[in-house]
């Protein structure tokens, strides 16, 4: 169990680009992605802004070759997208030559579909074949059948808004215990009805750009997305003289047990999941360069999330920055999307700001990085909540 | 490395199975094609007003869990790791269907919230009070297997010493026509415990909850030791081929297995793999099915491992569930194959204690 876990590729497509490095550059140049609604016709469309990808499914079908009677999901073809830029960016050319897992997650799986045609399936024969693609499995399914992935560990991760922290932590463990020498993980969410309407009956969707750990935030902002790390062991990174971007270093996962939706006030279950992250990691609280914060923007949320920081850190907190009101909160998928993120300010030494941020909040004194920062930095946290009280944190570093 | 062992079940299915104290003697019959569960009466494990808002799954859930706590003597566990292939599908329904109805107006939350796949792993936490480790896998037919793999990564390096562990659906009535329209549940089916002999594509459906309590200690209530479990998101070569090496790989021999519990659900296109073995590798060892009595669920395969474990505690295997007429004298190692639609497929491998 004292094996490094090494990232050697990663791969993204969110509202802020379609690779790592569009990504990079909309985060150092300031640029949101956040936008009125365009690709689904919802009667919120006026009320909310989100993160939303440009290409429509008909692009993304002929991006990836797929026949006209395909049926994958808006959130497979997230997914495929971004894991084949990670396993490219690995160099891998032959997968098959280390035992090579995928773990992947999401919250709206086929929904997308489902909610379109959900009465029409009964009457009509036309859509049907979207019946298969709504489970949560199948979008993992389609991206390890596209990466080449056979007979293989392959398994879908679900817990709300820390799924894809998840899929991190659970790929870096089955490494760490020689259960598999390489390991793709990360998540995938596209937008739908479903999660829109959800959110805005909870009343957490703000009408205008999300201001993370501001007095007067109003609420999130929805996105989709999808990232992917390729995690590789030792021994692959040594026989193969790999390039190593960072390395997993600390992960935990503890439930707030308090409420399905709500946060703790005192974020009980993110203290745990932070504590518990850094010793994993073998590291001082006072040892972290930077915080990517979950930060969503809810009233809750960073209110939580906040004082959690402060119980872990005390009165030497790191500088934080949540990079939601870039991406909007991409749900399954944010702890993938913001590993990339953490991954990327390590690797060019850069804190990003926390855009839209305006007003102290009253509660605590702690104020988010609002400006592009150049830092020394050696290690990243990274925070993801969510429903069910699920908390999780996965710590980056640039050595092992 | 630990050794894990499995110290307590428990089980919510089609069949009157709530009752540890039974193994399989008063068996249920279904003319449907699907098939719902025995309900245990909830009330005497949740507070009514609770009972009321959960969804079907939750409750089914949360009293499993309970179930399998109190046979271990637990009040609390250090991590809850649940597997579910649809999550709380009725909820999401609900809502999908006010969204249409209503134009995506006058929606209440309730159900959107419950609809998280995550809801029955939250809730059972919430019960308990348990801050620990908490995951949900939703891999079809390796939901399940997911959390038992992960269990036993956390036991076997002591990252944890108890975990609770489960495989948790429910049906849905939409989700149930759409399968029967595209003959995933079988036009007609008529008596379940006979879906085996049927020759049509499609099976039987079902529902329910099995809990586990999981610990690296061995206890006198233990039922038996977890050898090993493997998934394969799909088969290239043959499943006798990976069988034989998954057994080889847990330095056993073929002949050493006295019992093979399989997950055949009476498809006339999917049951192939299953019957490979029955004829042939297997064909010397005694064999098991049970989706006849529990139906096709994504987490059904949490069922066979119910009865794999029941069977090597009590070393009695109950007739209803025999597919040979070969015998063993003594239970030591049973395997448990499964896989849906030819998709996710799973060893896993127990050892009596």
């Amino acid at each position: 169990m004292s094996k490094g876990v090494a990232i050697t590729g990663m791969g993204i497509i969110s509202a802020i680009g379609n690779n790592v490095s569009e990504n990079y550059n909309a985060l150092i140049e300031g640029k949101k992605g956040i936008s009125k609604i365009s690709k689904i016709n919802t009667i919120h469309k006026d009320a909310i802004m989100v993160g939303e990808i440009d290409f429509t499914n008909k692009e993304f079908e002929d991006e990836l070759g797929l026949s006209a009677d395909n049926n994958y999901s808006r959130t497979a073809m997230l997914g495929i997208v971004a894991a084949k830029q990670a396993i490219e960016n690995a160099g891998i050319t032959d997968i098959k030559k280390y035992s090579t897992g995928l773990i992947s997650s999401t919250s709206v799986g086929g929904m997308d579909m489902t909610e379109q045609y959900y009465y029409e399936y009964l009457e009509n024969e036309k859509h049907r074949k979207y019946i298969d693609s709504h489970h949560a499995g199948d979008s993992t399914q389609r991206i390890a059948e596209h990466l080449g992935i056979e007979e293989s560990l392959v398994t879908t991760i679900s817990t709300a808004c820390s799924s894809a922290a998840n899929a991190i932590m659970l790929g870096a463990r089955l490494i760490k215990s020689g259960e598999l020498d390489r390991v793709v993980v990360g998540g995938k969410d596209c937008l739908s009805k479903f999660t829109i309407n959800g959110f805005k009956t909870l009343m957490i969707l703000s009408d205008t750009y999300n201001t993370p750990f501001d007095e007067n935030r109003k609420g999130l902002n929805l996105g989709e997305a999808a990232a992917y790390l390729v995690l590789e062991s030792d021994k692959v990174v040594k026989s193969e003289n790999k390039k190593v971007l960072a390395y997993v270093k600390g992960y935990a996962n503890a439930n707030d047990a308090f409420h399905q939706t709500a946060s703790s006030e005192n974020g009980d279950g993110a203290t745990l999941a932070m504590e518990q992250a850094l010793k994993v990691a073998g590291l001082h609280a006072s040892e972290i360069d930077y915080i990517n914060a979950h930060g969503t923007a809810t009233g809750n949320n960073d209110l939580s999330e906040g004082r959690a920081i402060l119980r872990v850190f005390g009165n030497d907190v790191p500088d934080f920055s949540s990079t939601k009101p870039y991406t909007g909160h991409t749900l399954a998928a944010a702890g993938a999307i913001e590993a990339v993120y953490s991954i990327l300010a390590l690797q060019n030494n850069i804190i990003y700001p926390n855009l839209n941020f305006k007003t102290q909040m009253k509660e605590f004194d702690i104020t988010p990085q609002t400006e592009l920062k150049e830092k020394e930095l050696q290690t990243v946290l990274s925070n993801s909540l969510g429903f069910g009280g699920n908390c999780s944190t996965v710590i980056f570093s640039k050595s092992q | 490395m630990k050794k894990v062992y499995i110290n307590s079940v428990s089980s919510i299915s089609a069949q009157k199975t709530f009752d540890n104290t039974q193994f399989l003697e008063d068996i249920c019959s279904y003319e449907e094609t699907v098939l719902p569960v025995v309900s245990p009466n909830y009330k005497d494990y949740i507070p009514a007003a609770a009972a009321r808002r959960m969804a079907k799954g939750i409750k089914m859930g949360v009293v499993a869990s309970k179930l399998a706590l109190e046979e271990a003597g637990l009040d609390n566990v250090d991590a809850i790791i649940t597997g579910t292939g649809m999550g709380c599908v009725r909820d999401s329904e609900k809502f999908v269907s006010a969204i249409i109805d209503n134009d995506e107006q006058y929606l209440t939350p309730t159900s959107f919230i419950q609809s998280t796949h995550n809801t029955v792993g939250g809730q059972i936490a919430l019960g308990i009070g348990c801050k620990g480790y908490n995951f949900t896998y939703v891999h079809s037919s390796n939901s399940f297997e997911s959390s038992l793999l992960d269990a036993k990564l956390m036991l076997q390096n002591n990252e944890a010493n108890s975990i609770l562990i489960g495989g948790v659906d429910e049906l849905g009535g939409h989700t149930t026509k759409l399968h029967k329209i595209v003959n995933h549940i079988k036009v007609a089916n008529d008596n379940s415990l006979d879906v085996l002999s049927s020759s049509t594509e499609g099976t039987i459906f079902g529902e329910g909850a099995n809990f586990f309590t999981l610990a690296n200690e061995k206890k006198p209530s233990t039922y038996a030791e977890v050898v090993g479990v493997k998934m394969y998101n799909t088969l290239k070569s043959s499943v006798s081929e990976l069988a034989q090496q998954f057994i080889i790989s847990q330095n056993i021999a073929t002949a050493d297995i006295d019992l093979v519990i399989l997950g055949n659900n009476g498809d006339v296109t999917f049951d192939e793999n299953f019957n490979e073995l029955t004829s042939g590798v297997f064909a010397n060892t005694q064999q098991a099915y049970y989706k006849h009595l529990c139906g096709e669920f994504n987490t059904a395969s949490s069922f066979g491992f119910w009865l794999a474990s029941k069977t090597l505690k009590s070393q009695h295997l109950p007739k209803v569930v025999k597919l040979n007429d070969v015998s063993t004298s003594l239970f030591k190692y049973v395997l448990l194959y499964n896989q849906y639609r030819g998709q996710n497929h799973s060893f896993t491998l127990l050892r009596k204690c």
